[in-house]
């Protein structure tokens, strides 16, 4: 029997200038001509020879894969291995650059729960639009209604607008909507960040019973590890556009977790060495890690080690560190831990050269990738910053120990963590 | 979702610009059309007092200044019908236009949070804002029926089949040139702060307040206006101004599918890399 999925070498080029579109204004192409009228000319030449290459960017390259009927399977990979990028292509939201895609049945994508739901419009209404816009005859919905409207739990405000709904009214209407459209071919990507951790389980409980009773292919996206694991027989790793490794889910997702969860450390701690131009107190090194060693998990603590120096005088006067965490994905601070509100701080001096070791409670932060920024002030003033220095993943969020509330296009709440200040 | 049936094939490839099966698609979709309009209409008289009033009240007041002004003041001819009627049946299919033609305009932008989600074909969007504008004339249709009462004025037997001709070319014309400010819209949202004067202008180069024949030999360049064919004919069937001018029908025909073709090959062309730009 033919796969019901077929993916043959399909790649999706974006040009780099484009990738991040802040509409241009027709003025500033306009005062970009006149002021340089021959700079354009040469630059539009160039383009037409050929001559001038221009900013690629491969989200996606040559990634093939059959799916056969009734597999579920997993795909992961860190932010910006190209995950999106394929659904999108598979959902038909934007066309690859190259390759072919044959699909043997119908299509529903889960991209984003709730999409097109009107605030103004009822609930009953925005199960038709809804239905309607996932690909739903209007007779199909109308069979179907009274299972949508008993599984989101919300019968008693059929008739009122959404945007009165609850946050967690509104998700769980919306996936509602979406899981009994019972496509062929299911594409899910991230949906179980969203609601609260009983509508999660009850959404995984959905979808292991699609596939099992009724034989249903699903494409399952998510950094959610134990979900993927529970789930899926077998993974797509997605690494820098290509398939890095395909087969069982257990072994690729052991390979994933292994491979570098924190990276930047070691190649910072080797530049670091080689500035001259520091004097005053500075950062040596810097090497961070999971306490107990592996990948950093939402509930893992984390060790900082910092190497310092002071070159010109002796004792570091008043010595403070800040230690801040950002999220790739929002660029917001997550975590800021200052060792001056610390419960034990760093004392009133520290010798010229050390370390400092800091170790966190658990971190709280859900699955996704961050960055750390590190300063270090002496007597009150900025002496030495370290910016993205490292880099590190969180590659689970177990939302069913935390038992968060997530809401969709909500922040993740920010987090007060303790930690500890140590002078070596 | 690739098309409704569960046995269909779907095969995505690099896009190309067009093709006979985006019709054959866009009919598969027919049912998305319906809840679209639906839904535009469901929701744009909500937390309104007088709801779909509005429909009434925007064409009616304009009537009135203009009739006050262009009609009472400076006496400008109207062949030979109250100047009122004369210019309700000119503003009733210029609205249409124009309003059509605003929306259509931002409707990409306006629906990207669909559009960047889920697949449907594209056109879809444009197609339903021109039909709710539809309802809209419909409605300021009343008032024009309540006038031909009041100013005891017959309409020609010609007008069951010109008008839906009319209403076709305004639509198509609305519709080209909607879809070609959209794929510009897409990239440079200028388009948004051009538009409305752009649109006002426009108003002085089709008969609306004033009759077509004031034109004298230039009357020929109005022509090439799409708009002018129908407002000078929705009169001649109407209000038996003149007798219909099939040459300029004909004219107009031309120029809303020269139009509509140029917009449609602009918009797809858009299409293809809207959901990576916005």
């Amino acid at each position: 029997m033919n796969p019901i999925i077929e993916v043959k070498g399909v790649g999706k080029k974006y040009l780099i200038n484009h990738e991040r579109g802040r509409y241009v204004a027709l003025r500033d192409v306009l005062a970009g001509i006149i002021k340089k009228p021959f700079a354009f000319l040469a630059k539009k030449a160039r383009q037409v020879t050929g001559m001038e290459s221009r900013e690629d960017f491969w989200a996606l390259r040559n990634v093939s894969f059959d799916v056969q009927k009734g597999e579920v399977i997993g795909i992961i990979g860190r932010n910006g291995a190209g995950k999106s990028t394929l659904l999108k292509i598979l959902s038909q939201i934007t066309p690859p650059t190259e390759g072919e895609i044959i699909l043997r049945g119908r299509v529903g994508s889960l991209l984003e729960v709730g999409t097109g739901f009107h605030p103004e419009l009822t609930g009953r209404e925005n199960i038709f639009l809804n239905g309607a816009i996932l690909g739903m005859k209007r007779t199909e919905i109308a069979k179907k209604f009274d299972r949508i409207v008993e599984f989101a739990g919300v019968d008693r405000f059929l008739d009122t607008p959404v945007k009165r709904y609850s946050s967690g009214m509104y998700v769980r209407l919306a996936f509602s909507v979406a899981a009994h459209m019972e496509p062929d071919i299911l594409i899910v990507d991230e949906v179980l960040a969203v609601g609260d951790a009983e509508f999660q389980k009850k959404c995984l409980g959905k979808m292991q019973e699609v596939t099992q009773k009724e034989g249903r292919t699903i494409l399952f996206v998510s950094h959610n590890m134990a979900a993927v694991e529970r789930l899926c027989k077998k993974t797509i790793w997605l690494e820098g556009g290509t398939i890095k490794q395909i087969g069982e889910t257990k072994e690729i997702i052991d390979a994933y977790l292994n491979g570098q969860p924190i990276i930047g450390g070691k190649e910072a701690t080797e530049k670091l060495a080689n500035r001259a131009d520091k004097k005053g107190p500075h950062f040596k090194g810097i090497d961070v890690s999971a306490i107990g060693g592996g990948p950093v998990k939402s509930d893992s603590r984390l060790h900082f080690k910092l190497e310092y120096a002071n070159d010109t005088k002796g004792d570091i006067i008043d010595p403070q560190i800040n230690i801040i965490v950002t999220d790739e994905l929002t660029q917001k601070r997550v975590l800021f831990i200052d060792s001056a509100i610390s419960a034990e701080t760093l004392g009133e001096h520290i010798p010229s050269h050390g370390t400092i070791i800091c170790e966190t409670a658990p971190i709280n932060l859900k699955a996704g990738r961050y960055s750390i920024t590190v300063w270090l002030i002496a007597a009150g003033s900025n002496r030495d910053v370290l910016e993205n220095i490292v880099q590190f993943e969180v590659t689970t969020t177990d939302i069913e120990k935390f038992n968060f509330r997530l809401q969709p296009g909500k922040d993740f709440p920010s987090n007060i963590i303790s930690y500890t200040f140590k002078n070596k | 979702m690739s098309s409704p049936q569960p046995t269909a094939i779907t095969v995505i490839r690099p896009k190309k610009l067009f093709h006979l099966k985006d019709l054959k698609e866009i009919w598969v979709y027919r049912e998305l059309l319906y809840f679209f309009s639906w839904r535009d209409l469901k929701v744009r008289y909500k937390q309104t007092m007088i709801g779909a009033l509005w429909a009434i009240i925007q064409p009616f007041v304009a009537m009135v200044i203009f009739s006050v002004f262009f009609g009472g003041l400076a006496k400008i001819p109207s062949d030979n019908v109250p100047y009122p009627i004369f210019v309700y049946t000119g503003l009733l299919f210029w609205q249409l236009f124009s309003d059509s033609l605003s929306e259509v305009s931002g409707a990409l932008i306006a629906n990207q949070a669909i559009i960047t989600k889920v697949y449907f074909p594209r056109l879809i969007i444009p197609i339903t804002t021109v039909i709710t504008k539809f309802v809209d004339f419909s409605i300021a249709s009343i008032i024009l029926a309540g006038m031909m009462f009041y100013y005891h004025i017959t309409p020609s037997w010609q007008a069951i089949i010109v008008i839906p001709i009319l209403l076709i070319i305004t639509a198509m014309c609305a519709e080209g040139l909607g879809l070609f400010l959209a794929a510009i819209n897409v990239k440079y949202r200028d388009v948004r702060y051009i538009l409305p004067y752009f649109i006002q202008l426009l108003i002085f180069i089709t008969p609306v307040i004033y009759p077509g024949s004031i034109a004298g030999h230039y009357s020929k360049f109005l022509a090439l206006n799409p708009m002018t064919g129908v407002v000078n004919n929705a009169r001649a069937v109407l209000l038996g101004t003149a007798q219909v001018n099939w040459l300029q029908i004909g004219i107009s025909v031309v120029g809303c599918a020269v139009l509509l073709f140029i917009g449609v090959y602009m918009f797809k062309k858009v299409e293809r890399y809207f959901a990576d730009v916005v």
